[in-house]
């Protein structure tokens, strides 16, 4: 039997700041701005918020949704561009944070905002091969761009967990595909405090290249047609380009729209196609087929097809946050606590 | 400020996160922070006993005049907060001063508590907010 996901858990941290707030900062007008990136407001961490709490409160969620033993987690992989250690991985602290055997593959994975998807595709393996009962693929970052520059009206905080096995599996993976390659459209050397980006270079060459390659790819490859989904969950580091990427492989826009959480609460980076997919999976019926495709700068996308059993009914009843209730559950924060919160104001701390 | 030492931090790890206490064997008494003897009954037959991540809140008071590693958070908000058996004092995060209440529903976070300078260890551990 193939690997799915067992269960799942989302965290938005509580603050949110305006876009319109941001551009009244920097000079821009907020109409624009919002018409741009379609993103309406974006969620912050709280002070004492980094990808290891955020992680850590996902990973909780997704335990409990599905009632999983920790003990019986072979793998914890993070994918995030966050850490808040160069060196020293926040799937170590998840292991006691969440309670994990010390028999537990752990590791922190680096591909821009994809490496949670190659968390899951490599746990996926580890499942299926019977290296391992369960693995938790979490996916976490608390972003940042440059104050006034295009990243700071996008780039947010958030976290996803995905328990990955082959026992009680609410939607499976039927097929995996990738395309990758080496496109300089946004990086951060060490050191820098923000990463730059190819201007005028992301679009194209870079998301729509590797997400429409991939959807395409796995598509010819199985035979796949558009009809055959339910849903599409795409990258989202606006509102605009999943829109656009659903149009180019056909997709109508119905089918694309439940899966899209940037114009809420920003871009999560590597919770961000994911936290799309924990949104679709609360409102999935047993038997929907969904296409999900992730996206990492540097670059490439990784594309699943998932099919939904009966045991998401199950899943969803869960007394467990749901991505709705936490993009509703806010406080709105001005632009000075703003950069107080994301520590961008130098401090001895 | 002193910061607790690596050691004892890393001791401390599973009270710190998750809230691991110990239960007296004998006499059923449960000790949060955990101890190595009950102090009710003397026995040293203690075992693992994990406090659950939700409760009700008791009491609260709010810290205008605060200790240096708390300088960037003020007011802090210290709640005591019943938690099964036990009743736990911890920070209170994500909910203005004026709208808890004694009795509302909390839920236990993971959260930054001291962060060692800009090189030193980050320590984790529990705080309360209220539950959505
Ligand atoms: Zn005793």
């Amino acid at each position: 039997m193939k690997a799915g996901i067992v269960s799942w858990g989302a965290y938005i941290p509580k603050y949110r700041i305006r876009t319109e707030d941001i551009a009244a900062t920097w000079g821009d007008d907020p109409a624009r701005i919002v018409d741009i990136y379609l993103v309406y407001e974006k969620s912050v961490e709280g002070y004492d918020e980094d990808a290891v709490t955020i992680a850590t409160e996902a990973a909780r969620r997704a335990l409990r949704r599905g009632a999983v033993d920790p003990k019986r987690i072979g793998a914890v992989y993070s994918g995030t561009e966050s850490k808040p250690y160069a060196v020293k991985p926040i799937s170590s602290i998840l292991i006691d944070a969440l309670g994990l055997a010390n028999n537990v593959f752990a590791v922190d994975m680096e591909f821009a905002c994809k490496a949670a998807s190659d968390g899951i595709v490599a746990i996926a393996g580890l499942v299926e091969s019977g290296r391992v009962e369960y693995g938790l693929a979490v996916g976490t970052d608390t972003s940042q761009g440059e104050p006034g520059e295009h990243l700071d009206y996008s780039a947010s905080s958030g976290g996803v967990a995905y328990v990955i096995g082959r026992d009680g599996v609410a939607a499976e993976f039927e097929t995996i595909y990738t395309y990758n390659s080496d496109t300089p459209d946004f990086w951060r050397r060490e050191g820098s405090p923000y990463p730059m980006h190819g201007e005028g270079f992301t679009g194209e060459p870079a998301y729509f290249r590797h997400v429409v390659g991939a959807a395409k790819g796995l598509m010819e490859r199985h035979g796949y047609k558009v009809s055959d989904f339910a849903y599409a969950v795409f990258h989202q580091p606006n509102g605009r380009f999943p829109m656009r990427a659903a149009s180019m492989l056909g997709f109508p826009p119905d089918k694309v729209k439940p899966g899209i959480v940037v114009t809420h609460i920003g871009n999560t980076y590597n919770a961000s196609a994911l936290m799309g997919l924990a949104r679709v999976l609360e409102q999935a019926k047993p038997g929907d087929k969904i296409l999900l495709v992730t996206f990492g700068s540097g670059a490439g996308s990784n594309a699943f097809v998932l099919n939904v059993t009966d045991a998401v009914l199950e899943r969803q009843k869960a007394d467990v946050p749901k991505v709705d209730e936490m993009i509703a559950d806010k406080i709105y924060i001005d632009y000075a606590m703003y950069l107080k919160n994301r520590k961008m104001v130098k401090l001895f701390e | 400020m002193e910061h607790e030492s690596v050691p004892l931090y890393w001791r401390n790890i599973p009270s710190y996160y998750r809230l691991a206490a110990r239960r007296c064997r004998k006499c059923g008494e449960v000790y949060y922070p955990p101890v190595v003897k009950c102090p009710r009954c003397g026995s040293s037959e203690l075992e693992d006993f994990q406090l659950p991540h939700e409760g009700e809140l008791v009491e609260f008071t709010v810290l205008r005049s605060v200790p240096t590693d708390y300088m960037k958070q003020k007011p802090l908000v210290i709640g005591l907060v019943k938690l099964g058996p036990v009743k736990v004092l911890g920070q209170i995060v994500d909910a203005a001063p004026e709208k808890l209440k004694a009795g509302q529903r909390m839920e236990v976070v993971f959260r930054r508590v001291v962060v060692d300078g800009k090189y030193g260890l980050v320590m984790y551990g529990y705080k309360f907010r209220p539950r959505p």
